[in-house]
């Protein structure tokens, strides 16, 4: 009998469980895919907003600008990539200036700090490669970029430190309510909790409907990212926004927290909740919205793209509520700036708990920090050589690309990645311009020597997505070959 | 571990593929004393280890050798040259003054000197990413090359129903390595008009086993959450754009990229060494040595070779370079420039001098039959017929050479009725 069972382990899912985690509670995360932070958390564009964007009387202007602050003191204590960039909103047209205005005044009704107009004399000093057409921006220094799914990671490994249980590759497929509270019934086991947290992302209405606490729908909506080769790198310092239209924040330029830039997303919205794929048009919109404010920016110099799912909520707002099913609450339509407001979710969601009747005592002994990856590739050269001295596998680079060594590799899997994403995503190998073409078999081998598994059951990201196949395995010993 | 290398060495040569391991022993025929071979690998050879297919040493060797077997030559030849091999090792910087930091997994963090570095780090091979192929993102994409690394090495299949995208070398030899490991290759598509490998492994590789070829034809769309299950073919007009309207699917559960290789110019570009953005490698002159004196390049970090018979000749070459200047022998100056004219790709060296018989490496843009090439006013050669997909090699002896005594070279490929 757990106290709360949290549904989906995306970002949101995951800074719940290390919420929770500090007071004495039986906990389980339960996550459809084979590691946390595989869905929506994974596939976005690693942004903590600066606090500004989303109008009052929101529940994302609510948690937007508090998030923000929260992640700071987050990244001390959990060791995922972060960098305070700063953002530059740009205006290219003489009507987007009104609009600078507008949205520096609602940052500063907020609360949000270093506001500030930039004339194009400033803005091309602090940013020579953008187009000199831009006539004004609005700089906001407490914009910062992350890397999304080592926060999941980091937050996750923090939870379960504290004693939260994870369960992955672990679906929901229905929900019972009975005297006790839930039942909950997945592939690998039946679950029993008082209370459950619906946080299942673009997938939150299908699960609310099992308890008929479904009053939402949730429309998933696509965003295209493509990643840029290194050559690249340093090109913008700052977060780039164009002035929104109605319908979008625009194509954005990110200089991602390991350097390489990132331009998109698109924002189409989809029918399929699982529709991961890229397009022809999302390319072609892409770069030629950003060649107008970054000229020098080609698609030639892509090494990889992809695409998420943004969970929009038919409210258009957040969703954070106990639903009409006592003890079932609904964390749902997280969509932008989703990311941002995370932690400060996390403890507005632990408040209503405790409004609702939970006692939450805390614990005595409860760690704040983890340990954190080791990341050869921004130690010193003394660190290194000390690195090496104490461990020779720091010694042996897997990934050339990216020259993550072989300790880091082990790390990785000891700290839960199962699969070739679950490595790439922790340390970075196989994310670097060569994608894999010439690390992928030295890490499958890595895998397999320490999860003790044939290669033939390496995947990618979980069962279905096998990297290859035995040779020779459909030739059965009758065939008298 | 304490490391048995010198502090010192006459040459050290970062990559033990074809290119180094011939630079090496180029380096040792010229007199240099210590020489160093740095692989990241755990064995040298290189590529050519995973390469069990024959066709390999016909020029170099006058016979036909699988890719472990050419490799195997040089390796016995660096042993009884007495050069120092240390492998799983990866260099991370070099110094303008040629100071190396090398990480070794033997040894850990090792500093040496050298007089004369020569690059051979090879190439890599493009990615999706490269060409953004749209539609989902699941296993079973991957580069030609590492399909053959699993296939040949590792004992394992990439999958049962291969597609093929783009023709290049690698991707034509695994097409008929994947029939014969019993597996469906469904196709090769290729965006250009034609094959952008060479012709002997279209015949060998696809018509002999009937792959169908479909030139001017991409994949348009990858489908499958998980496993890649079906593909889009769209044939592509004259601008290369796609027509969705005339595509076609295929169920297969692979799909193999053979779009072309880069040159691993990492180090290179670190170095701020002039760079030629036809080749993707070093700007040279014509003893192989780059922008920054004492570092040369050879093999497929200069250019992408399509035999390696030429980035052994060419790697010797380099090696010899090196070890002349590491020794402190006289070097050519180069009193000629070289330029890519009419349809011509790339051109390495990117400079010549008359002191001695010169080789130019040459790649054409454009498929041209009966043509005529040209260098300056003083030199032609009639062929048949030119592809991309086929490096042209060409020696110029020192008498010609004279006459072009501080000019600026052109070479054009021309049809023959207009060079008349």
């Amino acid at each position: 009998m757990y106290d709360v069972i949290i549904i989906g382990g995306g970002v949101v899912g995951c800074a719940l469980a290390r919420e929770l985690s500090r007071y004495n509670l039986q906990l389980a995360l339960l996550e459809k895919e084979v590691e946390v932070g595989f869905g929506t958390s994974k596939t976005n564009s690693g942004i903590i907003h600066a606090g500004h964007h989303s109008p009052p009387g929101t529940l994302k202007s609510k948690f937007e600008w508090a998030g923000n602050q929260m992640w700071g003191d987050l990244v001390k204590d959990l060791k995922f990539g972060f960098r305070r960039t700063g953002e530059l909103l740009i205006a290219q047209q003489p009507e987007d200036l009104q609009f600078l205005d507008d949205l520096k005044k609602q940052g500063e009704s907020k609360g949000v700090i270093g506001l500030e107009i930039w004339e194009p004399k400033r803005l091309q000093k602090e940013e020579p490669n953008l187009s000199h057409k831009i006539l004004r921006a609005l700089h906001a220094p407490t914009a910062a970029v992350i890397n999304p799914y080592e926060a999941c990671f980091g937050l996750i490994e923090s939870a379960r430190q504290n004693g939260v249980e994870l369960f992955c590759s672990c679906p929901v497929l229905s929900i019972k309510q009975n005297k006790d509270g839930f039942s909950i019934r997945t592939p690998q086991q039946n679950f029993q909790s008082r209370i459950i947290l619906n946080v299942a992302g673009v997938f939150a209405d299908q699960v609310a409907a099992m308890v008929n606490a479904d009053n939402f729908k949730i429309s998933p909506r696509k965003g295209e990212e493509y990643m840029l080769d290194r050559r690249l790198q340093g090109i913008v310092t700052h977060l780039i926004f164009p002035t929104p239209s109605a319908t979008s924040k625009g194509v954005l330029i990110i200089p991602t927290v390991d350097g390489p830039i990132m331009v998109g997303p698109t924002a189409d919205d989809v029918n399929n909740r699982e529709d991961f794929s890229t397009s022809f048009a999302g390319a072609s919109k892409i770069f030629a919205s950003v060649r107008k404010y970054c000229p020098a920016i080609s698609e030639r110099e892509t090494i990889t793209e992809f695409a998420g799912l943004r969970a929009v909520a038919d409210t258009n707002d957040f969703i954070i509520e106990a639903s009409s099913v006592s003890g079932f609450y609904n964390i749902a339509g997280i969509q932008s700036p989703g990311l941002t407001a995370a932690p400060a979710i996390a403890t507005y969601v632990t408040e209503m708990l405790r409004a609702d009747g939970l006692t939450l005592e805390e614990k005595s002994i409860w760690r704040a920090d983890i340990d954190g990856p080791p990341r050869f590739s921004r130690m010193t050269a003394a660190e290194r050589k000390a690195a090496i001295l104490k461990d020779p596998a720091y010694g042996r680079i897997v990934c050339r690309c990216e020259s993550v060594t072989e300790a880091e590799v082990l790390y990785a899997i000891k700290h839960g990645a199962r699969t070739l994403d679950g490595v790439k995503f922790r340390v970075r190998a196989g994310m670097g311009r060569c994608q894999g073409g010439f690390c992928t078999t030295r890490i499958m081998d890595i895998l397999s020597q320490t999860l003790g598994i044939p290669l033939t059951e390496i995947t990618k990201r979980g069962q279905g997505s096998e990297v290859c196949i035995p040779r020779h395995d459909n030739i059965s010993a009758g065939d008298g070959v | 571990m304490n490391s048995p290398l010198k502090k010192i060495y006459d040459v050290v040569i970062v990559g033990g593929g074809p290119a180094g391991l011939a630079a090496a022993l180029g380096a040792r025929k010229s007199g240099a004393g210590d020489i160093l071979i740095i692989d990241r690998e755990v064995e040298a050879g290189g590529i050519l280890n995973q390469c069990i297919h024959s066709g390999f040493g016909l020029h170099y060797f006058k016979e036909e050798l699988t890719g472990p077997e050419y490799a195997e030559r040089f390796i016995q030849n660096i042993r009884s040259d007495n050069v120092d091999l240390l492998t799983d090792s990866y260099v991370i910087d070099i110094s303008p003054a040629l100071q190396l930091e090398i990480i070794s997994g033997h040894y850990g963090y090792l500093s040496l000197q050298a007089k004369a570095v020569v690059l051979a780090m090879g190439c890599r091979e493009r990615t999706r990413g490269a060409i953004r192929t749209p539609g989902f993102r699941p296993a079973g994409v991957m580069t030609a090359g590492l399909a053959q690394k699993m296939v040949n090495m590792k004992g394992l299949l990439p999958g049962r129903r291969i597609a093929i995208l783009g023709s290049g070398d690698i991707g034509l030899i695994m097409a008929r390595r994947l029939v014969l490991e019993g597996c469906d290759v469904v196709g090769v598509y290729e965006l250009s008009p034609y094959s952008s490998g060479l012709t002997r492994n279209v015949v060998q590789c696809l018509d002999d086993f009937n792959i169908p070829l479909h030139l001017s034809a991409t994949v348009a769309f990858i489908h499958g959450r998980d496993r890649v299950e079906r593909l889009t073919i769209a044939p592509v007009d004259a601008q290369l754009t796609p027509d969705l309207g005339q595509s076609w699917d295929v169920d297969c559960d692979t799909l193999l990229l053979s779009i072309g290789l880069i040159p691993e110019n990492e180090l290179s570009t670190k170095l701020r060494l002039h760079m030629d953005p036809a080749t993707g490698g070093p700007q040279v002159s014509s003893t192989l040595e780059t922008s920054l004196p004492g570092v040369f390049a050879c093999g497929n970090v200069l250019h992408v070779h399509d035999i390696v018979d030429f980035v052994s000749e060419e790697s010797l070459r380099a090696g010899q370079f090196a070890a002349e200047l590491a020794i402190g022998m006289r070097r050519p100056s180069d009193n000629i420039a070289l330029h890519a004219g009419a349809n011509i790709a790339s051109c390495v060296p990117h400079s010549l001098s008359p002191d001695r018989e010169q080789i130019i490496y040459l790649r054409v843009k454009k498929p041209m039959l009966n043509c005529i090439l040209t260098i300056g006013d003083r030199y032609e050669k009639k062929f048949r017929k030119l592809i991309p997909a086929e490096m042209i090699r060409i020696t110029l002896a020192p008498e010609v050479l004279d006459h072009y005594f501080g000019d600026n070279l052109k070479i054009d490929v021309r049809p023959q009725e207009v060079a008349e």
